[in-house]
């Protein structure tokens, strides 16, 4: 009998093994908490920031390998090395530039910087909150496209006023959305199937119900057969509103209020905690007494309103008005880019969704003054979402000790 | 094969796990490395078999130093280890699993199944390890699954057999035939190594004895020149008693009642088999069984976490029978899982939000959904004072602090709501002295309180220094439930071996007298 | 004392009550649905339809060496006849008369479904029955070797959610380099080769550094979609002949080619079937009969174990995730130099996660994978025969078919079929 022992009472058990920081005690002042926090956020920033500055270096050297006139400068390099540098750095800089100009430069490019980012942050807020309850929602460009469909029919079918039918239209907007994305959610819920398959797959699908629709009676203008809907009536637009000479549309502030939302349900709320408490480990929430099924669901089911809202910012706001075919679907994709840029966190959310918004809003700019194409913005996006997603990558490069973050495992294996 | 470490020393991020550690094992003869969980044993091996590098010091094997740099090169060097959790691929046959790694091949490296299974055969009739060559491993039992492992060593001619923590898992009389199996071979001239914290295991079986604490040699002895006291002060490092002061159980009304309950295992073989019990407010009833005999199942089906197939659980008269989880803490339940790290915790949540995990949507941490923030640190700053947990703040995330700390939040989290019913799986496994000691007086407390207390361990001194009645259970049914006083290791050795199956589903009233023969 | 402790423990007895009462709920589950299949058969494909009208199933090509007539049947009557037994399969099962093989009897009266759909399609016209075997092996041939690329990677443990990125990567390349190369050749192996690179890529990601698996897949899907496309009009919409490959062309295996129905559908065929088909028998025999596949699945099941015995498990991960890229990669020129002849942009469309979908509906097995790519590619077959035909269903919905299967497919499949058990675990050696 050895493991059955006592002890004296008054001699305090030992302290339990490894922990290099055990001891402290709890009474830690408020100062130094501070202090950490800030050093945690300063660690937080440290990696987005090299992935941003490095997936620009690599951006600039894809631009200067694909353009005509560089490439030539490099082909005689060997008669000649300053020029090809200077060709390529002016390549290079001028792009970056052009881009930069047009899209935060001036009061008009900001509000158009912030329209772009509209859609795209609350499209990452989606992804960002189903990340945070373990679940990976590829699917947002579908939610977005349904979501955005059904806003698009309430607000160029129905005639009503303004105050009742906007608000009509969001809220079917965020529905569609939610349904869309509930499939999924109830999917994996009741049979284990993976959200990463099925959220791509009802992808393909809206893609052709968006289809479907153009082509139908009910959403194209009569007398014409190309993928175009009615143009949603006034009375469902979202409103302009200018600060200053900054000039938006009111779903800037609807995303606004959806970050804010999302923290608070995430943060303040029970159900909030059973969400982040079932992405977390759902093992132990199960354990707790949490309903594992239910949290994946209802996940997806807010996850998917959210991208429906993001849709439907996109089809109320200007510029659109109308919907086609195929147009939604990259915000889909670089929601994923800024739901991991921002660490599936509200604010990082939107500070890199308005990051995304810059670089897709000053991309015309740049076209139209150097001759780099707007699609560079898509490699640049890729290489930023790479070196997100792979710290250590990022690390290893500029040779920066690992952190004490917790790496991010979202999903295991296929089983259910 | 003689075996020398010299010297050893092996630093992690924060702390020294092995210190200047000499250890000398001759050829022929039986090793006892002693020590309490964290001493340093396994670290040690692992550098003797190549998965670590050591720091400082070296290896000489015959005399000759031995750089080891990865398993392969141990295992070609003569090296066998048996690892605490087998190393065996579960869907792989018996022998595709000895054979992995030396696989004998015809050309382009096809499987020469044929041979491989001729080898097993072979070994397994010379050193009466009985097994099935082509048995898949999943379905066999843990016993004949150390064969596999044992076999697997002696298939590459392992001439120093390393065996970690091998008795865990084993009957008694599992025990006696690993025992004997080690015998013969240490006679044969391969030295073995066997790793234990078990004093007494260690004295039936081993030539020699080195003590290890802190990751420092703190003596080598024989069986001949000590005792199991002598060891206990020499790991520990201080003297110890080795009972829990408690009064005598005053048990009060039937609290948890479970009637001829049937539950089945993930596989969806019947796991808990017609088993029904009774533990009373005020005390405590251990589930005593060696490991995979139903336990887990049956105290899962009790929490509600297992579907019931058959029977019913009554919670203070009521039938719960097929409650979820939540609603079995609403009834009174308070439940300490066996996996504190994959079912217990939310590692990477804070200590706060850990200790109202399954509470919080209750008052006053929430109200109408909506959280209170002050009042959830408020109740963890308090209950991290009450139980002594070891933690830099409330904030840190709950997977950096040490086991014993992390079972303290857990115990601290239960302990508080628990005022009917208090289910523990396995609380103090893998923990430290002082903190085991902790938990036992802890629990002893909360019996004072009136609690009725389900014990499930399958540590045979836990039982015996905690309960106040002892079921054993053996494959799924109850085969005995001893008062106390009435019950040793030797009857609950014999019954835990399922020496009494007629008697089997025995209800565990405690009125009835069960007789073992 | 007894110690009967070396059979199972708790074995499963005869009277196992809940492993029996879920394969009843199986059982009904699937009869159910076959009975309802039936039912759709016969009243819309039977009664619903016009009367007097055959519908005549074309069985050879007029280039083939052995010519198999024509089958005609009246289309009403084989809608009534088929829906009726179909209705009665399902009947079978849901009252138990049937209780093994739920799933072979549901796969039967599906395929029966098929036939009776066919016959209700083609009526009053023929239908080419030879040309739509002849098109799901086509259609076939990229999302089986996705599911090879993704069984190697799997069997290892490595998740790899990149196969369409992959895909993508090597069609691309190929169209590239075949062009600019002048012949198909070296567009396979170029395919290939930008493969294995995304493969090490994922490898670096999983294995090195440990990011999640389905994260890290999904950023190289990205990446290759977002490279491509900008490559594609920065460079092969400029120089039109980059993306001029010539195709690989068919050819027969002499002798076998002149069989009856199955020499012009197995042995006349371009180099990518006859892969297939040599891959699926490789793998089988590699993965489960030699060395190698023993190694390669210890890892994937339990690779502390494998480290134990001094398997190099981060070394045996990158390797198959590599030739898994590799296998990816040739799936991928299949889109440029067999399907197409020219690099489009975002030209898989869905179909490295249609493969995904066939490795797990194939259970993780060569020869199941093939089936199951088989089934989804005859499935997408189907529907572009029906959208030729005068069917009532807008083609949009038509254009649907391939992934509410594959939906289907996985929730109805992913709870039984068993993964490796260390799929998607990083490794760490200590």
């Amino acid at each position: 009998m050895t493991t059955a022992t006592e002890q004296p009472p008054a001699a305090p058990p030992p302290a339990g093994g490894d922990g290099g920081d055990a001891g402290a005690g709890t009474g830690g002042g408020r100062g130094r908490a501070v202090v950490a926090r800030l050093a945690d956020l300063g660690n937080a920033l440290v990696i987005p920031v090299l992935a941003l500055v490095t997936a620009l270096v690599v951006g600039g050297l894809v631009m200067v390998f694909t353009d005509p006139e560089t490439l030539d400068e490099w082909g005689s390099f060997l008669s000649d090395p300053l020029g090809a540098l200077e060709a390529s750095w002016d390549l290079v800089s001028e792009s970056y530039e052009a881009l930069w100009r047009s899209s935060v430069g001036t009061p008009r490019g900001i509000g158009r910087t912030l329209v772009e980012a509209t859609p795209l942050a609350l499209a990452g807020l989606s992804v960002a909150f189903a990340f945070r309850a373990g679940l990976f929602n590829i699917g947002a460009a579908g939610q977005l496209i349904i979501g955005a469909t059904c806003a698009g029919w309430v607000g160029f079918t129905w005639d009503l006023p303004a105050p009742i039918h906007l608000p009509l239209a969001v809220v079917a907007g965020f529905l569609g959305g939610a349904a869309w994305g509930g499939i999924a959610g109830v999917l994996k819920a009741r049979t284990g199937a993976h959200e990463v398959i099925t959220t791509i797959m009802l992808n393909y699908i809206s893609y052709r119900l968006l289809d479907y629709a153009l082509r139908s009676d009910a959403f194209q203008p009569p007398g014409r057969d190309d993928l175009i809907s009615k143009p949603v009536r006034e009375s469902a637009r979202l409103p302009e509103v200018s600060l200053g000479e900054v000039t938006v549309h009111a779903g800037v502030f609807v995303a606004l209020a959806a970050a804010v939302a999302v923290w608070w349900l995430l943060e303040r709320t029970t159900t909030g905690f059973r969400l982040r408490a079932v992405g977390a480990n759902p093992d132990a929430a199960r354990y707790a007494g949490m309903s594992v099924p239910a949290m994946y669901a209802l996940a997806m089911v807010v996850a998917g309103g959210l991208a429906g809202l993001a849709g439907t910012s996109n089809i109320l706001g200007r510029p659109s008005f109308s919907l086609t075919g195929g147009y939604y679907s990259f915000i889909g994709f670089d929601a994923i880019a800024v739901a991991l840029l921002g660490r599936a966190n509200p604010a990082g959310v939107l500070v890199s969704a308005f990051l995304f918004g810059a670089l897709r809003s000053g991309s015309t700019g740049m076209q139209a003054a150097t001759s780099t194409p707007v699609d560079i913005i898509v490699v640049i996006q890729a290489l930023i979402i790479l070196f997100v997603a792979a710290p250590a990558l990022v690390r290893s490069i500029y040779r920066i000790k690992a952190g004490r973050g917790t790496a991010q495992t979202f999903t295991a294996s296929w089983g259910s | 094969m003689k075996v020398e470490l010299r010297g050893i020393t092996k630093r992690f991020p924060g702390v020294v796990a092995c210190k200047g550690v000499d250890l000398t094992v001759e050829s022929g003869e039986v090793h006892a490395l002693l020590g309490e969980n964290g001493a340093g044993k396994s670290t040690l091996m692992n550098i003797l078999f190549g998965l670590y590098r050591a720091d400082e010091g070296e290896v000489c094997l015959d005399g000759e130093p031995f750089d080891c740099r990865s398993p392969a090169q141990a295992i070609a060097a003569g090296i066998g280890m048996v690892h605490q959790h087998f190393m065996l691929v579960p869907v792989f046959t018996v022998a595709e699993n000895v054979m992995l790694g030396v696989e004998p091949t015809g050309p382009l490296g096809r499987l020469d199944r044929v041979e491989a299974r001729r080898r097993v055969e072979e070994l397994s009739d010379r050193y009466g390890l009985a097994v099935d060559p082509d048995a898949v491993i999943e379905d066999l039992p843990v016993g004949v699954q150390q064969r596999v492992e044992i076999l697997k060593a002696l298939y590459r001619d392992a001439r120093c057999l390393i065996l970690d923590e091998p008795t865990a898992v084993l009957t008694p009389h599992e025990i006696d035939e690993l025992m004997a199996i080690i015998r013969q071979l240490a006679d044969g001239g391969r030295s073995v190594i066997f790793i234990s914290h078990k004093l007494r295991e260690a004295l039936g079986i081993a030539d020699r004895i080195t003590v290890l604490r802190g990751g420092e040699v703190v003596g080598h002895t024989t069986p001949a020149e000590t005792d199991e006291q002598a060891l206990a002060a020499m790991m520990v490092g201080r003297d110890v008693q080795l009972v829990v002061d408690k009064a005598p159980a005053r048990p009060g009304e039937p609290v948890l009642e479970v009637d001829g309950l049937v539950v089945s295992d993930d596989r969806g073989h019947r796991a808990v088999d017609g088993v029904s019990l009774t533990v009373r407010a005020g005390e405590i009833l251990a589930i005593a069984g060696v490991q995979g005999n139903g336990q887990s199942e049956l105290v899962e089906a009790i929490c509600g976490l297992r579907p019931v197939d058959a029977g019913a659980v009554r919670l203070d008269g009521r039938d719960v029978t097929g409650h979820d989880p939540r609603a079995m803490f609403r009834a009174g339940l308070a439940h300490v899982p066996e996996d504190r790290q994959r079912d217990g915790l939310i590692g990477s949540l804070p200590v706060a939000d850990n200790l109202v995990l399954n509470q919080l949507d209750r008052r006053p941490f929430s109200r109408r959904s909506v959280i209170n923030r002050r009042e959830v640190r408020r109740h963890a700053a308090r209950l991290v004072e009450e139980f002594d947990v070891r933690t830099p703040s409330i904030d840190t995330p709950v997977g950096n602090l040490s086991g014993g700390n992390q079972q303290k939040v857990i115990i601290a989290r239960e302990f508080f709501h628990a005022d009917r019913l208090l289910v523990l799986s396995q609380p103090t496994r893998g923990l430290d002295v002082g903190s085991i000691q902790y938990i036992h007086r802890q629990i002893v407390a909360k019996r004072d309180e009136g609690v009725a207390v389900l014990l499930n361990s399958s540590e045979l001194d836990e039982v015996l220094a905690l309960a106040d009645r002892i079921a054993v259970v053996y494959r799924g049914r109850v085969v005995g439930v001893l008062d106390r006083e009435e019950a040793n290791r030797e009857r609950l050795g014999l019954l835990m071996a399922g020496a009494v199956e007629e008697a089997a589903a025995v209800e565990a009233t405690g009125e009835e007298e069960v007789t073992v023969t | 004392m007894p110690t009967t402790l070396t059979e199972p423990l708790a074995p499963s007895r005869e009277a196992d009550l809940v492993a029996e009462r879920s394969a009843a709920r199986r059982r009904v589950g699937f009869g159910v649905a076959t009975a309802l299949l039936g039912l759709v058969a016969m009243l819309a494909f039977g009664i619903g339809s016009e009367s007097g009208l055959d519908a005549v199933f074309v069985l050879s090509r007029s280039s083939d060496a052995v010519q198999i007539p024509d089958v005609t049947v009246p289309a009403r009557a084989t809608g009534l006849v088929l829906g009726v037994v179909v209705a009665a399969l399902g009947a079978l099962l849901v009252t138990g008369v049937v209780r093994r093989r739920t799933f072979l009897v549901f796969g039967v009266g599906l395929a029966l479904f098929v036939v009776a759909l066919l016959a209700w399609a083609a009526r009053g016209d023929d239908i080419s029955i030879i040309g739509l075997l002849d098109g799901t092996l086509f259609r076939a041939t990229p999302l089986a070797l996705g599911a090879f690329a993704g069984l190697l990677c799997e069997r290892a443990g490595v998740v790899n959610i990149a196969i369409e990125g992959m895909l993508l990567a090597g069609a691309f390349v190929a169209a590239l380099t075949a062009s600019a190369a002048g012949t198909p050749w070296v567009g396979l192996v170029c395919g290939m080769a930008a493969g294995v690179l995304l493969g090490a890529f994922l490898g670096v990601m999983a294995i090195t550094y440990r990011v999640d698996q389905i994260i890290g897949g999904t950023v190289i899907n990205i990446f290759s979609l977002g490279l491509t496309s900008y490559l594609g009009t920065q460079v092969l919409a400029r120089y039109t002949d980059l993306n001029d490959p010539g195709a690989f062309r068919a050819f027969g295996i002499p002798g076998l080619e002149r069989l009856p129905l199955v020499g012009p559908l197995l042995f006349h065929n371009t180099i990518y079937v006859f892969l297939v088909f040599v891959l699926t028998a490789a793998l089988w025999w590699g993965l489960f009969r030699t060395r190698w596949g023993l190694r390669v699945r210890s890892v994937g099941e339990h690779p502390r174990a494998a480290d134990t015995v001094g398997i190099d498990v981060l070394r045996t991960r990158y390797r198959s995730v590599m030739l898994g890229g590799a296998v990816a990669g040739l799936g991928g020129t299949w889109f440029t130099l067999d399907a197409t002849g020219g690099f489009n942009e975002n030209m898989t469309a869905g179909k490295g996660f249609i493969a995904l979908a066939a490795l797990i509906f194939g259970r993780w097995h060569p020869v199941g994978a093939l089936v199951a790519a088989l089934v989804f590619a005859f499935s997408e077959e189907l529907q572009t025969r029906l959208a030729l035909l005068d069917t009532p269903i807008p083609s949009d919905f038509l254009l649907m078919t391939p992934y509410v299967v594959t939906i289907v497919v996985v929730a109805g499949v992913v709870g039984r079929s068993r993964a490796p058990a260390a799929d998607g675990q990083p490794y760490v050696v200590e």
